[in-house]
C-alpha cells in the first residue's frame, strides 16, 4: 500500500496529523521538563490540559447541544471551592474532596438547568451569565475563605499514598489522562441514543417533540452531566495552583471556554482541546512580544469565526477536501494531456 | 377506555368535540366537532385562514384549545404533552418542511424509529449501528421511494424528496394514526401524483387526517370531508355530496373556479 491509498483510506489526513502531534507533545512533554528542567512549560500545559477538559465538557453542551451556556466558569469555582474548602477544615482525603466536587457541581447545574432549559437564545445566555455571576459573588463574600482576595491550599488531596498529587509530573500525567477520559466519554455520549437526541433537539427542537422525544429531561441531563465534569476540572485547578479565589470563575473565564471551544470547533470531538492549546499558547506567545496582545489575538479570533465556522478543526478537515479535489483535479488535467 | 368507546357509540379512533380556540379577536377555531374512524381517510378543507392550521397545532398538543376535548381512542388527550400524543400513535408530517437538515436522510427517519424504542437513556453504545434503529427507517425510505437516497445529507435533497422523507419519518414512527399537514404542499404535478398513489396504498391500513389545498387529491383519497371556513365546519360528507353541497360550492369551491377560472 502506498502513502498515497493511506491517504485517500482516511487515516492520514492533516487533522489527525495535528491531533496526533498534540497528544504525542501533551504526553511527551514531562521527559523534557524532566530532563531541563523547565518546569514553567510543565505548569503551562497542566493549565491548558485542564482548561481543555473544561472546555470539552462545555462542548457536550454547547457544540452537540446548541445551549450556548456562559456561565460554565461557575462549575470550575465550585469544584475548586470544595477542594479548597474541605482542606481548609481539616478534610484532606481526596476520596470526599473530589467526589463532593462532583455532587456540588452536579446539584448546580440541576438548578440553573431546570431553570435556563425553559428558555432560548439570548435569554438562556443571560440566566447561565446571572447563575454564575450569583456564585462568583457568593465566593467573593465568603470571609472565611478569603473572599475577594482568595485562599491558599496547604495539602493537595490524598488518596491514602495511591497517587502522589505533590509531585508536578505525577498530577500532570493524572490530568492527562482525566483529559483523555473526558474526551472519550463525550465522544460515546455525543454518538449513543442518548446523544443523537441532544443533537436532534439542537437542530431541531421542535420536530423532536413531534416525533415522540420529551427533549427537555434530555437535555437537562445532559447539562448536568456536564455540569459535573467541569467540576472535576475546577478542583484540578485548584490543585495545581494550590490556591482558589473567586476569579477561578470570572466571567472573563466563562467566555475563554466558549472562544476555546469556537476557536478549536464546535461538535467536535478534540475541537477543545486544539482550541485550548491554540489559544493559550497564543496568549503565552503574543504576550511575550507585547502587552497589548490582545490587539493580535483579537482579529485572530475573530477572522476563525468569520471565515472558518467549524474552528480549526474545521479548517483541518477542509484542507483534506481541497487537497483531494486538488489531486483529483491535477489526475483529470494528466489524463487530458496523455490523451490531447 | 373501552368502555367510554362504548358509551361514545362510534369505531372512530380520533375524537374532535366541541373544540374552540381563540387568538385575541379572532377565532381560529369555533365548536369543532369530528372524527376520524378506523381505516378512513378524513380530509379537511377550507379557504386560506381558515384555521386548518390552528386545528392540526391543537391535536399535537402544541396549541391548547380554549374549550373542548379531543380524544384518542377513547383516551382524552386534551391536555396531553406533544411527545405523549405522538408516542400514542398520532404521527404527524409537517406543512412547512421540519426535518433534520445537518444529517443524513436515514439519520432522520432512525430517529423516529429510536422514539419509539423506549426511552433514550443510553450513554455508550454507537447509535448508528444499531440495526434495530437502522433496518426498519431503511424500510420507510425504501417504501416512499428513498432507498438510494438514505445516505444523502438532508439539506441536499430536494424539495420533493424533503416531503417523501417527511412521510417516511411519519410512517417509522409508529403510527395508529397520521395527521398530514399538506403533504402535496410545493410539489410539481409528476411527485404529486406519487404522493397521491402512496396515501392510496397506505388506505385502509392506517387511518389519516389530511389537510390539503390540492382539491384533485382530496376529491381522488378521501371517504369523507369536512370543510372548515373562518374556523367552523360548514359541511362534513363524502365527496360526492360535498361537491354538491351549496354553501360549499359558495363558501370554497366558488372562490377557488373564481381564482382559477
Amino acid at each position: 500500500m502506498t502513502s498515497g491509498a493511506w491517504f485517500r483510506r482516511g487515516w492520514i489526513t492533516p487533522r489527525n496529523v495535528v491531533v496526533a502531534a498534540i497528544l504525542t507533545f501533551v504526553v511527551l512533554l514531562p521527559v523534557y521538563t524532566s530532563g531541563t528542567g523547565n518546569y514553567f512549560l510543565l505548569s503551562l500545559f497542566t493549565r491548558i490540559v485542564i482548561l481543555a477538559m473544561a472546555a470539552s465538557t462545555l462542548n457536550l453542551i454547547l457544540g452537540y447541544g446548541g445551549m450556548v451556556s456562559f456561565g460554565h466558569a461557575a462549575y470550575v469555582g465550585i469544584g475548586g471551592y470544595v477542594v479548597g474548602i474541605l482542606a481548609h477544615e481539616g478534610i484532606t482525603t481526596g476520596f470526599l474532596q473530589w467526589p463532593l466536587a462532583l455532587i456540588a457541581s452536579g446539584v448546580f447545574g440541576l438548578v440553573v438547568g431546570a431553570l435556563s432549559l425553559r428558555t432560548r437564545g439570548v435569554y438562556f445566555i443571560m440566566i447561565t451569565l446571572a447563575f454564575a455571576q450569583m456564585i462568583y459573588y457568593v465566593a467573593l463574600a465568603l470571609d472565611r475563605y478569603g473572599g475577594d482576595d482568595g485562599m491558599t491550599i496547604y495539602t493537595r488531596s490524598q488518596f491514602a499514598g495511591l497517587i502522589d498529587l505533590s509531585q508536578k509530573t505525577v498530577f500532570y500525567y493524572l490530568c492527562v489522562v482525566l483529559l483523555l477520559g473526558t474526551i472519550y466519554l463525550v465522544h460515546r455520549l455525543a454518538n449513543s441514543r442518548f446523544g443523537l437526541v441532544i443533537q436532534g433537539s439542537r437542530s431541531n427542537d421542535r420536530r423532536m417533540r413531534a416525533i415522540g422525544f420529551p427533549t427537555f429531561r434530555y437535555r437537562l441531563t445532559c447539562f448536568v452531566i456536564a455540569g459535573m465534569l467541569c467540576g472535576l476540572s475546577g478542583a484540578l485547578l485548584a490543585t495545581h495552583t494550590d490556591f482558589i479565589s473567586p476569579a477561578m470563575m470570572h466571567w472573563t473565564r466563562s467566555g475563554d471556554l466558549i472562544v476555546m471551544v469556537v476557536l478549536g470547533g464546535m461538535a467536535s470531538v478534540f475541537g477543545p482541546l486544539i482550541g485550548a492549546v491554540a489559544l493559550l499558547v497564543l496568549e503565552e506567545v503574543l504576550s511575550g512580544i507585547t502587552e497589548y496582545w490582545q490587539i493580535i489575538l483579537g482579529p485572530l479570533l475573530l477572522l476563525v469565526v468569520l471565515f472558518a465556522r467549524g474552528g480549526v478543526d474545521g479548517i483541518l478537515l477542509h484542507w483534506h477536501d481541497h487537497y483531494r479535489s486538488a489531486s483529483h483535479g491535477i489526475g483529470n488535467l494528466l489524463a487530458r494531456m496523455r490523451r490531447g | 377506555m373501552v368502555q367510554e368507546l362504548q358509551i361514545g357509540g362510534t369505531d372512530a379512533l380520533l375524537q374532535i368535540e366541541g373544540l374552540t380556540k381563540r387568538f385575541g379577536g379572532v377565532v381560529a377555531s369555533e365548536n369543532v366537532t369530528l372524527d376520524v374512524r378506523a381505516g378512513e381517510l378524513h380530509a379537511i378543507i377550507g379557504p386560506n385562514g381558515a384555521g386548518k392550521t390552528t386545528l392540526i397545532g391543537q391535536l399535537t398538543g402544541e396549541l391548547r384549545p380554549d374549550a373542548g376535548r379531543i380524544r384518542f381512542d377513547g383516551e382524552d388527550i386534551t391536555a396531553m404533552p406533544t411527545f405523549q400524543r405522538s408516542l400514542l400513535g398520532l404521527a404527524r408530517s409537517f406543512q412547512i418542511t421540519s426535518l433534520f437538515l445537518d444529517v443524513t436522510a436515514l439519520d432522520n427517519v432512525a430517529l423516529a424509529v429510536q422514539a419509539n424504542a423506549g426511552h433514550s437513556f443510553h450513554f455508550w453504545r454507537d447509535a448508528r449501528s444499531e440495526a434495530e434503529l437502522r433496518e426498519p427507517a431503511r424500510a420507510a425510505l425504501a417504501r416512499v421511494g428513498l432507498g438510494q437516497r438514505a445516505d444523502v445529507m438532508a439539506a441536499n435533497l430536494s424539495h420533493g424528496e424533503h416531503r417523501l422523507l417527511e412521510f417516511a419519518m411519519a410512517l417509522a414512527n409508529k403510527p395508529r394514526m397520521l395527521l398530514l399537514d399538506e403533504p402535496m404542499a410545493g410539489l410539481g404535478p409528476e411527485e404529486s401524483a406519487r404522493m397521491v398513489e402512496m396515501l392510496r396504498e397506505l388506505k385502509g391500513e392506517l387511518p389519516v387526517l389530511l389537510i390539503e389545498h390540492d382539491m384533485e387529491a382530496v376529491f381522488a383519497l378521501a371517504d369523507r370531508i369536512t370543510v372548515l371556513v373562518y374556523g367552523r365546519v360548514i359541511a362534513s360528507d363524502v365527496p360526492a355530496k360535498i361537491r354538491a353541497n351549496e354553501e360549499v360550492r359558495q363558501a370554497y369551491l366558488g372562490e377557488q373556479e373564481a381564482v382559477h377560472g
